[in-house]
């Protein structure tokens, strides 16, 4: 028990070397810093030099060397890279703002009678379109980077690189991960291996992972702070989310969306290992029982701080049962339920563009989805033609 | 908004000349249809939020029965050309109330009632009739929101009866004083209201619902 | 047990003796405390014969004035509640480590952070602004009462049953254990088959109500009964706030109706709109209540920013910078109030041309938000700055809202928002802008306008104490929860197992416990200013110096607020008169026509209240009896013709000449 507080805390990057170095734990982090330039795509180049500058000055600012400011997978490097220049960008404005303010209050203060004072004054058309467009300006710049950025994030787009650099190499297939929220605990099924395992989930470093993701009653989110965003678990629906992690390591992962009584122990590993470690991982699960429905229904019992299991095999077809809400024989598959025609516009933007696997694969690489595409879905998000 | 006018006009332009305040009695104007207005607005987005839901979930048959399949177009035509002329006939009682003349508009609201019952009777029908065959609201998403959205609509215009009960009574008692005119107005916006919403309800659920 | 368990059933529904937590000692003897302080304050009212003088001077008036400060006493009494639900919460957090699990078990926790959040911003904030926006507006506009003055008693008496509502689940039964806006499934009949989530449900349901009418009526109050000259471009900055406020209201709480009325008929009747079976989509919910949720917190920050540009140009004295700058950033931010809410859940898996168009609609409202900043910049610019306690509060405004909005463009941003959804970073944020923009304003209304609305001004020490308490408890308590997100700390925990984390909560909870000095400073200046009241007198009407309408009447104003209708020539009406020299009219009064009492407002929410718990615990009986009255009472109401009546010009000529003593003897 101790000594797994003990490892989570050192992966969060916080309490073992706090003392020793508050900036830069690790040679990694280094390697981060020196290549941050090249891996953001601001639009604003001018920032770059200040970026340098301020990046340590934001790290104390957040409190030491956070997960967030230090991740371990791309996606979630590149999503900090985001954060720091956006604030940065904000400061431009926000910096003077709070300075003024303090000043003025000081200058103008009643009793500095040296201080001019104007009290019809109170227009100025030059000031106006200054402090209208300043704002204006640092919002055109942080719109472009956040149109930009939210495309090449989407967490539903296939990876194109590894690392900063590193482009994915032709051929190379994401390893698929399926997860399920159940009450109060993370199920991980593998396809490809053929195993399942509960609150522990693995993938080799350096390989694109992408997660199927559902629930089982409630909402939940999905998120592993170290590797990527997180997304919503929602049951009846499937959401995607890829990644890749960089670093060997275990790090942590958990709901991030509060979801009853268990929530709180809802939590599990997320194991970063080579290729070679991972074979032995899926190995071991092979040791394991079976996971068919009747197991999957006892499993989705509520319950609270479960430990690690892991199965050896998996009913064929047990994801897509469980996003279509009847692994109980008696129910209704959603799937059965819409009709053959349907056809009814959705207007709720949340469902509109990935309401399913099958939808996001008909979009054109730069995430777009049609209307139409949005239109053949339907009413029901999860209705997943077979 | 006042016929006080600003004491400004002259063109002195001393500023001793401003007036500061009214020495006349002042009363502000009535603000009760503007008000009324705004509740009828703020009543016309719960209808859009279940006109949404609706639109989200009309298709959602889960295995159930379809628009086609429970929707009876010629009982509807009937309920609709009651409610419609329920508004003509409350237009006539407001044409009689212009014109003071207590007993034509109390007849006419007596018809617009009876003309709104008849519509209640023919939806409820309806309702029982789908109950009984067991596609109640209970059965999917679609039937939850078509209960929904029509048993909303159907609730206003029982309201709506009540209130024009309670206004006959009101009519009766005090006569076509203006506080009865004001409220007669504002039962009429919301009769006229009700019957814009059915068009409504009438053109997107039950037309397009009955449409392939 | 009765003989025949049907009618039990009817009459007390699910409601047993099982409901009242006496097993529950936290419960049981904060019961019994709250029990001991309504005996000592119903016995003391009983022994000093105060009911009648309530009941005919405040329950049943319909002055917006009383009204106001009924709405603000209300808001401040729900603030100790749910501060008190907020400093549990930190004490729990700061604990329970490792094998600690700490005092409060998740069913506790989890309906502790569900009340703070419900109550805190519809229960104290939206109390606060509506009772200040009923004050302040109809003085401002120099009108002598709201449009609909029998609405408005009606309106407070329904936020009131609302939070009654919500103060008896602490003891008969529980509240939901969903988060503030309990998200479907877990608030459907599945997940939440107790009465928590129907406590939830009809408090908002008939506060709702209650928010809803008083939105429309002060709406066509300052539409149609503005003082002759007082153009829209010419209304107080305060009034158009609270314009867009009103707007927002109308436009925002019929959404939040509707959406708690399908909530409420999946759990009552077993529709499916928002179930996982058959068809229901919770989804849909979602956004439905954020389009409800969003507008709802600029609604609270809009009459905020009024307050500031009332306060920054009376304590800097000097005209308010950029006034048609101002308005026109006020309903920029009101329209754009509408097309944001999907920011709140970019990551329930939209795609990127959606959420970046939700993150760049929000960006955009930081740009008007922005400009109001710099306004108030430019208003101290050359001014001659006092700083009275309202000016306080605005500095520490200016400094720590703008870093509340940083953090909020943040957000914005969808990729950063993956990494900090849901996280303390979140927290921190928007209690960096609802307390730092909402309630700093909040207090720097309320100690401005006091003096206005009793008379005597409050005690400058135990305000500068309070603010002090407050401002430094605010960054000791949030300060940290930003770290804590960036450190990947999600919200709504109630137990942690990584030690290294600790240090920050408790420094958190620190700074609770600062905020409550703030708090009991505050308390300890209302009573210290009303034991000194004659010291603190203000004679004049107008004692900042301060530049518009309500300031040229007497504090507190008479029941007709004008002698007679003011004539406006500019915005800041009274620094104008004043300018001019402006003499009080001192004879040729008329008599005043204004609304009477009536008690059909807190009668008609009183039985509403009964209806909302009988709903609840499944009474049908009493549903049906209680649904029965209020068709009765409300119908019956309408039968009631005379609900006017005048003040004799002899009266009115009474009323002045005291003033004109007054003033005459404290020049």
């Amino acid at each position: 028990m101790d000594e797994d507080v003990a490892r989570i805390a050192s992966h969060r990057g916080v309490s073992a070397t706090m003392g020793q170095n508050v900036l830069f734990r690790s040679r990694t982090d280094r390697r981060t810093f020196s290549a941050l330039s090249p891996l953001v795509p601001s639009p604003v180049m001018s920032i770059k030099a200040l970026r340098g500058l301020l990046l340590p000055a934001v790290a104390v600012l957040t409190g030491c060397n956070t997960v967030l400011m230090s991740p371990s997978g791309d996606v979630a490097l590149q999503q900090r890279d985001l954060i720091v220049t956006s604030t940065l960008l904000m400061l431009i404005i926000i910096v003077p703002v709070i300075a003024l303010t303090l000043l003025f209050a000081w200058r103008y203060r009643a009793s500095n009678k040296a201080a001019a004072y104007d009290p019809e004054w109170d227009h100025s058309t030059m000031l106006e379109l200054l402090i209208w467009s300043a704002p204006l300006l640092i919002i055109i710049a942080l719109g472009a980077l956040t149109w930009v950025s939210t495309h090449k994030l989407d967490p539903y787009r296939p990876l194109d690189r590894l690392s900063a650099g590193h482009p994915v190499p032709t051929g190379v297939k994401p390893l698929t991960v399926d997860v399920v929220a159940l009450d109060w605990k993370w199920l991980f099924i593998y396809p490809e291996q053929g195993i399942a395992t509960v609150n522990e989930v693995a993938a080799p470093v350096d390989r694109p992972i992408e997660f199927k993701i559902t629930a089982s009653t409630v909402m939940n989110s999905f998120f592993i702070p170290a590797l990527a965003g997180q997304i919503y678990a929602m049951p009846g629906m499937e959401t995607k989310l890829q990644a890749v992690i960089n670093k060997p390591g275990d790090f942590e992962g958990f709901s991030a969306n509060y979801s009853g009584a268990g929530f709180s122990g809802m939590r599990f590993t997320f194991r970063g290992m080579s290729e070679d470690q991972f074979a032995q991982w899926v190995q071991q699960a092979k040791a394991g029982g079976a996971l068919n429905r009747e197991q999957y229904l006892e499993l989705a019992h509520p319950s609270e701080n479960d430990p690690v299991s892991r199965y050896a095999s998996v009913a064929p077809g047990l994801f897509e049962t469980i996003v279509d809400g009847c692994v109980r024989p008696d129910a209704v598959c959603i799937d059965g339920m819409a009709a053959p025609s349907a056809g009814a516009a959705n207007n709720m933007p949340a469902m509109s563009e990935h309401p399913m696997s099958t939808m996001t694969s008909a979009k054109d690489s730069t995430g777009h989805s049609s209307a139409s595409e949005a239109d053949t879905t339907a009413a029901m998000p999860a209705s997943r033609p077979l | 908004m006042s016929d006080t006018s600003l004491a400004m006009t002259g063109d002195a332009g001393a500023p001793e000349e401003l007036r500061f305040y009214v020495a006349e009695e002042h009363h502000p104007e009535n603000g009760t249809l503007l008000g009324f207005w705004l509740y009828l607005m703020s009543d016309c987005l719960i209808f859009a939020c279940l006109f949404a839901a609706y639109g989200v979930l009309g298709r959602s048959y889960a295995g159930g029965p379809t628009g086609a399949e429970v929707l009876e177009l010629p009982a509807v035509a009937v309920n609709t050309s009651l409610l419609l002329l329920s508004s003509i006939t409350y237009g006539f009682a407001m044409l009689e109330m212009q014109r003071n003349r207590q007993r034509g508009t109390l007849i006419w609201l007596a018809v617009t009632g009876l003309l709104g019952a008849g519509f209640i009777g023919l939806e409820l029908r309806e309702f029982a009739h789908l109950i009984a065959l067991g596609d109640g609201p209970q059965r999917s998403a679609f039937l939850s929101s078509f209960f929904t959205l029509v048993g909303t609509h159907g609730l206003h215009v029982t309201f709506g009866i009540v209130w024009l009960v309670t206004l006959m009574v009101q009519i009766r008692k005090k006569g076509l004083i203006s506080a009865n005119k004001r409220r007669l107005m504002c039962l009429s916006m919301f009769w006229h209201f009700l019957d814009v919403v059915w068009i409504g309800v009438f053109s997107f659920v039950y037309l397009m619902g009955v449409l392939p | 047990m009765s003989k025949s368990p049907d009618l039990t059933t009817l009459i007390f529904g699910r409601l047993t003796w099982d409901a009242i937590p006496l097993h529950v000692p936290i419960l049981l003897w904060t019961f019994i405390a709250v029990m001991l302080g309504a005996v000592a304050v119903l016995g003391a009212l009983t022994y000093f014969r105060l009911w009648g003088y309530l009941w005919r001077e405040w329950f049943t008036s319909i002055d917006h004035k009383k009204i106001g400060i009924m709405y603000i006493v209300l808001g401040l009494v729900m603030l100790l509640r749910g501060f008190a639900d907020a400093i549990m919460m930190r004490l729990q957090q700061a604990i329970s480590f490792g094998h600690s699990v700490g005092y409060l078990p998740p069913e506790h926790y989890d309906q502790i952070f569900t009340a703070h959040g419900v109550i805190m911003i519809l229960f104290v904030a939206m109390p606060l602004v509506t009772g200040i926006m009923n004050y302040v507006v109809p003085l401002q506009i120099g009108a002598r009462d709201v449009a609909f003055p029998f609405l408005n008693n009606f309106s407070f008496w329904m936020t009131t049953a609302g939070a009654l509502l919500v103060m008896m689940s602490l003891f008969v039964g529980e509240f939901a254990r969903t988060g503030w806006l309990a998200y479907p499934p877990l608030s459907g009949i599945a997940q939440s088959p107790d009465v928590g989530v129907d406590y939830y449900i009809w408090a908002l349901q008939i506060a709702g109500v209650g928010t809803l009418l008083s939105g429309i009526n002060l709406l066509v109050t300052i539409v149609k009964m503005r003082a002759p000259g007082m153009r829209l471009m010419k209304m107080p900055m305060f009034v158009w706030t609270a314009l867009c406020t009103n707007v927002l209201i109308v436009a925002a709480f019929p959404v939040l109706t509707a959406v708690l009325a399908l909530l409420a008929l999946d759990r009552y009747v077993g529709t499916n709109f928002f179930t996982t079976v058959l068809g229901g989509n919770a989804m849909m919910y979602v956004n439905l209540i954020w389009i409800w949720g969003h507008p709802e917190v600029y609604i609270l920050i809009l009459p905020a920013f009024g307050i500031f540009s009332e306060v920054v140009p009376t304590f800097s004295r000097k005209r308010l910078f950029g006034y048609a700058s101002m308005v026109y950033a006020s309903v920029v931010i009101t329209v754009l109030a509408y097309l944001v809410w999907l920011h709140h859940f970019f990551t329930m898996g939209s795609g990127a041309s959606v959420n970046s168009f939700f993150g760049i609609t929000t960006m955009i409202i930081s740009i008007p938000t922005g400009a109001k900043l710099f306004n108030w910049l430019f208003t101290m610019y050359r001014g001659r700055i006092t700083f009275e306690v309202p000016m306080l509060w605005t500095i520490a405004f200016m400094v720590t809202f703008t870093l509340g909005g940083m953090t909020g463009v943040m957000l914005a941003v969808p990729p950063a928002d993956f990494a900090l959804h849901n996280s303390l970073f979140l927290v921190a944020h928007f209690h960096n802008v609802i307390i730092g923009g909402v309630l700093f304003g909040l207090f720097a209304g309320i100690n401005f306008w006091f003096p206005k609305a009793f008379g005597f001004r409050l005690d400058p020490f135990w305000g500068k104490c309070s603010f002090w308490f407050w401002v430094t408890g605010f960054y000791f308590a949030f300060m940290p929860l930003y770290v804590l997100g960036m450190m990947g700390v999600t919200r709504r925990l109630s137990h942690f197992d990584d030690p290294s984390l600790q240090i920050w909560f408790q420094i958190a909870a620190f700074g609770a416990v600062l905020i409550a000095l703030g708090i009991l400073c505050m308390l300890i200046q209302f009573y210290v200013s009303f034991r000194r009241r004659e010291a603190l007198r203000d004679h004049t009407g107008d004692p900042w110096d301060a530049r518009t309408l309500e300031w040229s009447t007497s504090s507190p104003p008479p029941v007709y607020n004008f002698a007679f209708t003011p004539q406006i020539h500019d915005t800041d009406a009274w620094w104008q008169m004043k300018q001019h020299n402006y003499r009080r009219p001192v004879d040729g009064f008329l008599a005043i026509h204004m609304p009477k009492n009536t008690g059909a407002g807190i009668i008609l929410a009183g039985i509403s209240m009964v209806f909302g718990f009988a709903m609840i615990w499944h009474m049908w009986l009493l549903v049906a009896l209680s649904f029965l009255a209020l068709l009765v009472v409300a119908i019956g109401h309408t039968f009631n013709y005379e609900r006017d009546y005048y003040i004799p010009a002899d009266e009115v000529t009474r009323v002045e000449a005291l003033r004109t003593e007054q003033l005459a003897s404290h020049v």
